[in-house]
């Protein structure tokens, strides 16, 4: 019987338009209620900033790429060493922490939920021991299975219906979240080291496209009624010029019957839009790419935004780290799994004097600024690809503080600073806008109806931030906001006070969430797939499952699907 | 009685998950599909050797005692211990791993597994220079060039080219298994033959083959899956495959650098590297940057010879070099079921694969320093805790010798040769047999592995007794008022 | 009679009947026979007057040991010994870990010696002999 009272703080709470007004909150057993009696403990956030806990939707942070690319890196580690208290575990960061870390790490900043956008789910329940050692936060995780050999199949033949059968058992037997596609119809070319370059390209041995593949399985997507639409990471991503194949791609996306609710989140979009045909030539096109994002809204994306430091890529799109590795010769790992997905490990160092990682730098916040509406843009690193997830608030400082900005873009290569739009543009997000870039927006794209806000019926996650937005323009004073969004003055986990002046005060293991996707047929897909594990996977239908045991703490979420 | 299908088998990086047993009163009586070693397991684990009750040495002797009185004194020690070392870990499940790691962040210990002597060196090979790999049933599906580098399938890995490699059906490559007993029928008539012309001549001992490397046979020219294995000696596989290279011992490194040579177009000034004619290398090389898809696998040959992990990391070299050409992978042959998950647990919880020392409260990681080998040929250890493998067994001698001048904690099923040097042994049920768990395979590929009969009455998993051992550190440490060391990172 | 001693190099590794002897127990007869045992070169042996299936001591500078000799079936072998893994092999195998933590357990130099009338120590006797215990 635990209440709280959150008194008297600035309230940030864009879903239910709440946009700084003085007002309390009320926690009792973990949700957000109307109110509560005088028992309740209080906690005075006057001058404080309140919102609702933070939500990413796109963070690599448990899983078998992910230890791989732990496990390769001790340079990275000895830099960054967390040592045991009475309260939390000991480990290591930098760009790849160890999971107790990770924990520890977000809900320090005030984030509570957290989405692992790459499962190979041969590999799933790898992914979900790892997020069992991740405290303090609700998470998910995404299965990708867009070049997944029954997907390639159903939807050559045409037969959506099955294909959606197919991915229902998958996404229910990897307990998973999402539907999560890579570089459409790369993953399996990479299988015998080819790839796709247009999204009209035909997969070698499968005859499809990877336009069949996307538009297919957005509409497997709106057959199986899933919360989150398709998670997607473009074609020729990390290519000078690929920002006309991002076009190709959100217009074939058209195509899908748009019923009010986007059709494809395009992730780490700072990837996607470039321009020049070439590295000398390099250039933005986060202009063209946001004008027609400003147009159109059944597309949602993410930043990617890129932090001048020495991180890690990681990603499923095993050709692209290729091609890092070629133009790096850095230590690289390639990761195949069979049947399913490819993948790719190599460390980068994104440098300021480097003109085409100071354009990419300035890409991701150019897109971020020239999105009229900010429900359609979500801040993420694309974490640890484009930078360690602790990086986010010197985003949130660039975003909010022309000011900021500027400081960082002076010390930039002075090619990068001329082609820069940076400079012609004065827009400063507001804290209201942040609010929704780094919860409320991620929570609605997600579905997650009980997360990303402060109704009553919301779990009972709360960031309490040191900024008071009467007194304080953060606009000017970027590096308060910043100290302010690196440590938060509280952050409450389910009604429990976690997190106090930034250190670790309370425990919470966090739920798994994932669906539980209600077909009108399951049973046929058992038998077919008992016949068809033999020839496909190496290890027998009984054991590909992740069963009740991997999870922790469960939280499935039971959806109905349309087949 | 009952059949019970699609078990894992717990002994090694195959990790094979299709054997059938057959369990009748609580013993498993028959074994199918599995290979000899995975029977002997099946049938022979409940043999005499087995470990019945906690024991502890009193006067020289293991006597039984409690499991309260064994606990207590094995957390005694650990939790009074300066710097002991929690070592093996490769014979048990991710789950009891996860409670080791905490148990030795706990006793601020070093926490090691078998890679140390296994492979170790390829972890460190990685770390330099990365690892174009893949799942094994990529290499099922594509390879037509499969490579088995210093190790012995049919003697460590005795189902992984018929799971896995030369002899399975895939997507795109069939099994090589039809020309291969053909092959062998051949070679059988062929001894026949000869051995009915020494009858005739009057000889009884056919003669030695030559260790003269020879030239690369016509049987590489097929179209099917080609195999070739490179070791010091004819090994069965060797055998098996269509083109053996006979390396001079000690002298991997250089041929590999030979290939990369030849790979990347280059010219070698000799005429003969490490054994082998350069004639037949390019020949080699060809071969590698022909196929479709190849793969190497490696092991010991590799990692416990000069040069060790400089070994592991040309190889790597190697075959990033041939990925400009075409696709090449590269995997190392784990030992032990589940030394995988040893180096997967340690790493998400600390950062690093083995050889972690908590001692000052936090991970750090220095192979040749926190690794137990060395820091036990230093004599400066004062505790240890073996589960789930036999340094006793496996370890040189000096090393054993200082780890038995302090206090010995063993946890395994049978008695074994560290058992019988132990100072306190907890009898422990098998993972894979009478306790569930997950296991990795050696491509990270994680299985979960099942328990299909009860283990002896007071018999408790490796999970169940580091648990309580850890939560009786926690006790001690708390009561005897210790101030755990903060140190500020 | 001048004792001949063959210097050889030490491979030590694993054998099937190893792999399933350790299954079995590491106390188990088929252990015993699977480990205390090392392949030579027939032809080494026969130059150094050593029957199959008789007794050798093997030396290096970190040990010696008493082994049941077995001619290697598959091919010649000159000059190289194969020992499988396990507490004969460890009693004489090099400790040097060259900075890595790993030992040198194949590779490094040995000696070779007939030794006919000699036993070869059960595992409980040749770990008391170096332990003590």
């Amino acid at each position: 019987m635990t209440e709280v009272i959150i008194k008297n703080g600035f309230v940030y709470d864009p879903i239910n338009g709440v946009k700084g007004e003085k007002m309390d909150i009320s926690l009792k057993n973990g949700k957000i209620v109307e109110k509560v009696t005088h028992n309740a403990k209080v906690i005075d956030a006057t001058g404080l900033t309140v919102m609702p806990g933070g939500v990413d939707i796109h963070t690599h942070i448990a899983g078998g790429e992910v230890n791989i690319g732990r496990m390769i890196r001790p340079e990275d580690h000895v830099k960054d060493t967390v040592a045991k208290t009475a309260m939390t575990r000991s480990g290591t960061g930098y760009s790849i922490p160890s999971t107790f870390v990770t924990g520890y790490r977000y809900s320090q900043m005030g984030y509570t939920t957290v989405m692992n956008p790459s499962m190979a789910p041969l590999e799933a329940k790898h992914t979900h021991e790892e997020l069992n050692d991740i405290p303090l936060l609700d998470k998910a995780t995404y299965p990708l299975i867009g070049d997944w050999w029954f997907v390639l199949e159903y939807l050559r033949k045409g037969d959506l219906e099955e294909c959606a059968r197919h991915v229902a058992w998958m996404m229910d037997i990897t307990k998973g979240y999402a539907i999560k596609i890579v570089n459409p119809g790369g993953l399996e070319s990479w299988g015998f080291g080819r790839n796709v370059h247009s999204i009209d390209d035909q997969v070698p041995n499968f005859c499809i496209t990877p336009r069949e593949i996307m538009v297919g399985l957005a509409k497997v997507n709106e057959l199986l009624n899933l919360p989150h639409s398709i998670h997607l990471h473009t074609n020729n991503l990390g290519l000078p010029g690929n920002y006309s194949t991002t076009l190709e791609t959100m217009k074939a996306l058209e195509k899908v019957p748009y019923h009010g609710k986007p059709v494809a989140h395009i992730t780490h979009l700072q990837f996607s839009s470039f321009g020049g045909d070439g590295w000398g030539n390099f250039k933005s096109a986060a202009e063209e790419i946001s004008n027609y994002i400003n147009a159109h809204n059944h597309i949602t994306f993410d930043m990617g935004q890129i932090i001048f430091t020495d991180t890690t890529t990681m990603t499923a799109d095993g050709p692209f780290e290729f091609t890092l590795y070629q133009l790096s010769g850095h230590k690289w790992v390639n990761s195949d799994v069979e049947t399913e997905t490819s993948g790719g490990i190599i460390p980068f160092h994104y440098k300021k004097n480097n003109a085409v990682n100071a354009t990419q730098w300035s890409i991701g916040l150019e897109l971020a600024l020239l999105i009229k509406d900010p429900w359609k843009m979500m801040m993420t690193t694309d974490h640890p690809n484009a930078g360690p997830f602790f990086s986010y608030p010197r985003i949130l400082a660039w975003l909010t503080s022309k000011n900021a900005r500027m400081a960082t873009l002076k010390n930039c290569n002075k090619k990068a600073q001329k082609k820069s739009l940076l400079p012609s543009i004065d827009r400063e997000i507001t804290l209201y806008e942040l609010a929704i870039m780094t919860r409320a927006a991620q929570a609605k794209a997600l579905g997650l109806k009980h997360k990303g806000h402060l109704g009553v019926g919301a779990d009972a996650d709360v960031a309490i931030f040191n900024i008071n937005p009467e007194t304080t323009d953060i606009a000017r004073k970027y590096k308060t906001a910043r100290k302010a969004f690196k440590n938060a003055a509280y952050t409450i986990k389910d009604g429990q006070i976690v997190v106090k002046d930034g250190e670790v005060v309370g425990h919470a293991d966090g739920r798994t969430m994932w669906l539980n996707v209600k077909t009108a047929e399951p049973c046929r897909i058992d038998e077919e797939m008992k016949s068809k594990f033999k020839q496909y996977w190496t290890v027998d239908y009984d054991n590909y499952p992740v069963s009740d045991h991997y999870v922790k703490v469960k939280d499935p979420i039971t959806i109905k699907a349309s087949v | 009685m009952s059949i019970i299908k699609s078990v894992t088998c717990p002994i090694c990086g195959c990790l094979c998950d299709d054997i059938e047993l057959t369990v009748e009163k609580n013993e498993v009586v028959k074994v199918r599909n599995g290979c000899a070693i995975c029977e002997s397991k099946f049938i022979g684990y409940k043999g005499h050797h087995r470990v019945k009750t906690p024991l502890m040495r009193k006067d020289g002797k293991l006597v039984s005692v409690s499991m309260d009185e064994a606990v207590h004194a094995a957390a005694e020690i650990l939790a009074n211990a300066n710097y002991p070392i929690l070592y093996g870990w490769s014979s048990t499940s991710s789950e009891a791993q996860r409670v080791g790691v905490e148990l030795t962040e706990e006793v601020g210990g070093i926490m090691d597994n078998t890679a140390v002597v296994c492979h170790g060196p390829s972890i460190l090979g990685v770390q330099e220079v990365g690892i174009p790999t893949c799942t094994l049933g990529q290499i099922r599906h594509r390879a037509d060039l499969i490579i088995y580098w210093g190790c012995d399938p049919w003697s460590a890995h005795p189902r992984h080219l018929e799971r896995y490699t030369s002899f399975t059906e895939g997507r795109f490559e069939n099994s090589e298994w039809k020309a291969f007993m053909q092959k062998l029928k051949a070679q059988a008539g062929q001894k026949k033959l000869e051995s009915a012309a020494r009858i005739e001549i009057g000889s009884t001992h056919p003669k030695p083959q030559t260790c003269t490397v020879p030239g690369m046979p016509q049987s590489m020219n097929k179209s099917g899956r080609k195999l070739i294995v490179v070791d010091v000696r004819k090994t069965m596989s060797a055998e098996m495959a269509d083109y053996f290279i006979q390396v001079q011992p000690n002298k991997d490194y250089e041929l590999m650098q030979a290939l990369r040579v030849l790979v990347n177009d280059g010219e070698l000034d000799v005429d003969n590297v490490a054994g082998v004619p350069v004639e037949y290398l390019k020949d080699v090389a060809d071969a590698l940057v022909n196929c479709e898809f190849g793969v190497i696998f490696f092991g010991m040959g590799l990692t416990q010879t000069a040069g060790k992990f400089r070994n592991i990391e040309v190889a790597i070299q190697l075959v990033r070099d041939l990925n400009s050409r075409t696709k090449f992978t590269i995997m190392p042959m784990r030992g032990h079921f589940n030394v995988t998950g040893a180096n997967v647990v340690s790493a998400w919880q600390s950062g690093y694969p083995y050889g972690v020392d908590f001692s000052l409260g936090y991970p750090r990681y220095n192979p040749g320093e926190t690794t137990c080998m060395d820091v036990l040929l230093r004599e400066e250890n004062d505790a240890s805790l073996v589960i789930a493998s036999d340094p006793g067994a496996n370890f040189p001698k000096k090393a054993v010798e200082n780890m038995i001048k302090h206090p010995l904690i063993v946890i395994d099923p049978h008695m074994n040769a560290t058992s019988m040097l132990a100072d306190i042994v907890f009898p422990s049920a098998f993972v894979g047999i009478e306790v569930e768990g997950t296991a990795y395979r050696m491509d990270h590929v994680p299985l979960p592995l099942k328990k299909v009969v009860e283990p002896p009455k007071g018999v408790l998993s490796d999970e169940e007794i580091l648990t309580k051992i850890l939560e009786e550190v926690k006790v001690i440490k708390s009561s005897s008022k210790k101030s755990t060391k903060k140190v500020e990172a | 009679m001048v004792e001949q001693k063959l210097k050889v190099t030490l491979l030590t590794g694993r054998t099937i009947e190893q792999g399933v002897g350790k299954e079995k127990g590491k106390a188990s007869k088929e252990y015993f026979n699977a480990c205390s045992m090392c392949y030579m070169d027939a032809d080494d042996m026969k130059n150094l007057g050593v029957k199959n299936n008789t007794n050798i001591l093997v030396t290096t500078p970190d040990g010696s040991v008493v082994l049941r000799a077995v001619k290697y079936p598959r091919s010649a072998t000159p000059g190289l010994i194969y020992i499988p893994y396990g507490p004969w092999a460890n009693a004489i195998c090099s400790n040097k870990t060259t900075s890595i933590g790993m030992p040198s357990f194949k590779g490094t130099p040995a000696e070779v010696q007939a030794a006919p009338a000699e036993k070869v120590l059960t595992m409980e006797e040749l770990l008391k002999s170096e332990f003590g215990r």
